[in-house]
């Protein structure tokens, strides 16, 4: 990353050297170390099969890396067990590829449910006032609240699936792959929402896995790019630009391209 | 010496090819032992698991009513339903067998000794293994796969103790609800059969069965049948929540986690029957 300082305080992730093997043979991540700036808007690219997914695993505690460490906030989850690591785990707002929304349960009650789940002390009146204030933060009409997602359309269950992610009130978003499988217009519209929801909550920091170029040229602040499970090339957009990298060329040319 | 090299080696290879086939077959029957063990040993680690959240907080006592509602309430018509002809077809076979040696009267208590030890819990397990315990797997399964369960982790929301913990004591407390709801309605479907159908003397029927069936036969039954809910819970949970590889892994889940359930659920009436029993010797319980 291009950090600003060596203050430990200045990143919502740092990677140290993480390496990554489920078999003990072959390593999926191979050593990578990387640093994201607190309140920063952060893509990480690659071509598929590169680690990005096993990658932002560690980042969420999902996977424990066979070696190197993973803080987030300043804490390193290695040191975390796992109900601690649960709990830690309210520190991140997850919009999934797929919006992830619980079927059973209507938009509302959606982003309804981590609230409920992690502030008791609110009555059903403030969880719904905030639930509502969320969806509206997203663009969500009122009218779709009380539908449940197989009734809405896939944009909507994106932003549904947002809502939910900012409930909380998280100080890390992460969006995996949110535009994979969307149309060109439904892609932008997703983008610019990522693009609003980060501008309007300053000292977020937003991490977004995608293959989209195009986007993350357009409204990050830093890029990674993975390549063999390890980082080929972090920083900002110019630096891909300029790059004299083969890899990184061909997927400039070709993601820029499209 | 050519040719005499020729022929040796002919045959060595023959051997050798057979050999190597008995050391393949060997090794995957060790190697299917092994996964069996293995898989065991996982499921017995996740219930306890699950288990030991029963006790933790945040308590999940809607959840549980939620579960308890599907797994019992909804099972109520098809065990109302299926113990009836039970009771029925049992009678009418055991009716049948006793008058060869004139002792019809004791169909009655054979009837009710057999639902309520046996038959019982062991067809109510089955059924409910078959019906929810299916629609466990399938749920836990979609929610897998379409990355609800992993929405939940990262929500800091504890999967097992949201999902898991209460369909299992969900499944445990309905269990003996449904086997008692059971037993009486075949116990009604064979003192139909007896009385109305083949004639045989309310009275009778009634005394006989008064004067044979004990309290513990009934609990015995309700015993297993509450084993029997915690195990298909177990399994059918275990496959959901390990379901992999889109909607055919899904399929596949579901349909171990049944096939899984059922066969032990017999298998684990035979050797708790035997427990119980050496209980009984033990404490002089029963005869």
């Amino acid at each position: 990353m291009t950090p600003a300082s060596n203050s430990q305080h200045k990143y919502a992730v740092e990677l140290d050297d993480v390496k990554k093997s489920f078999d003990g043979t072959e390593f999926i991540l191979k050593g990578i170390d990387l640093k994201v700036p607190k309140g920063s808007l952060t893509a990480i690219i690659g071509f598929s099969g590169t680690g990005k997914s096993v990658m932002l695993k560690h980042m969420l505690g999902l996977y424990r890396p066979t070696s190197g460490n993973v803080s987030i906030l300043g804490t390193n989850l290695n040191t975390l067990d796992d109900d601690a690591l649960t709990a830690f785990r309210c520190n991140y707002g997850v919009l999934f590829q797929s919006a992830a929304l619980f079927d059973d349960m209507t938009v509302l009650e959606n982003v309804c449910f981590p609230l409920e789940e992690h502030r008791r002390q609110l009555s059903k009146e403030q969880v719904i006032k905030i639930a509502m204030e969320k969806l509206k933060m997203v663009g969500l009409d009122p009218k779709h609240n009380h539908k449940l997602p197989s009734q809405i359309s896939g944009g909507m269950q994106k932003r549904t699936g947002l809502a939910r992610a900012l409930a909380l009130d998280p100080e890390i978003l992460i969006y995996d792959e949110p535009t994979t499988g969307l149309d060109p217009i439904l892609t932008e519209m997703v983008d610019n929402l990522i693009l609003e929801t980060h501008q309007a909550r300053p000292g977020t920091t937003s991490i977004m896995v995608s293959h989209d170029l195009k986007a993350a040229f357009r409204i990050a602040d830093y890029i990674v790019m993975l390549d063999a499970g390890k980082v080929l090339l972090s920083g900002k957009a110019e630096d891909f630009n300029k790059s004299d990298n083969e890899l990184v060329r061909k997927f400039v040319d070709k993601g820029l391209k499209h | 010496m050519i040719e005499d090299n020729t022929q040796n080696s002919a045959p060595k290879s023959l051997v050798q090819n057979i050999a190597g086939k008995i050391d393949a077959f060997f090794g995957m029957i060790i190697g299917s032992i092994q996964e069996f063990i293995l898989e065991i040993g996982s499921i017995t680690l996740f219930g306890f698991q699950s288990i030991r959240l029963l006790f933790a907080k945040p308590y999940r006592y809607g959840e549980v009513l939620k579960h308890m509602e599907f797994i019992g309430n909804q099972s109520v018509g098809i065990i109302a339903l299926t113990s009836v002809f039970t009771g029925l077809a049992l009678s009418f076979q055991v009716y049948l067998g006793f008058k060869l040696v004139n002792a019809v009267d004791l169909v009655g208590p054979t009837v009710a000794l057999g639902i309520s030890r046996e038959l019982g819990p062991v067809l109510t397990g089955l059924i409910v293994a078959a019906r929810a315990g299916g629609a466990m797997a399938a749920r836990l399964g979609t929610m897998r796969v379409n990355e609800q369960m992993d929405a939940l982790d990262v929500m800091g929301v504890n999967t097992k103790q949201y999902l898991i913990a209460p369909r299992i004591i969900a499944a445990v407390v309905c269990m003996p609800m449904l086997t008692a709801l059971f037993d009486f309605m075949a116990m009604f479907g064979s003192w139909f059969l007896c009385t109305k159908l083949v004639g045989l003397d309310h009275a009778v029927f009634m005394s006989k069965i008064r004067d044979t069936v004990e309290v513990h036969h009934i609990n015995e039954g309700l015993l297993k049948s509450a084993i029997f809910g915690l195990m298909f819970a177990v399994v059918c949970t275990y496959k959901g929540f390990n379901t992999s590889g889109g909607a055919k892994g899904v399929g596949e889940a579901t349909n171990r986690g049944v096939v899984m359930s059922m066969v032990s659920i017999i298998i684990i009436d035979y050797f708790l029957m035997n427990f119980i029993r050496i209980y009984y010797l033990i404490t002089g319980v029963s005869r």
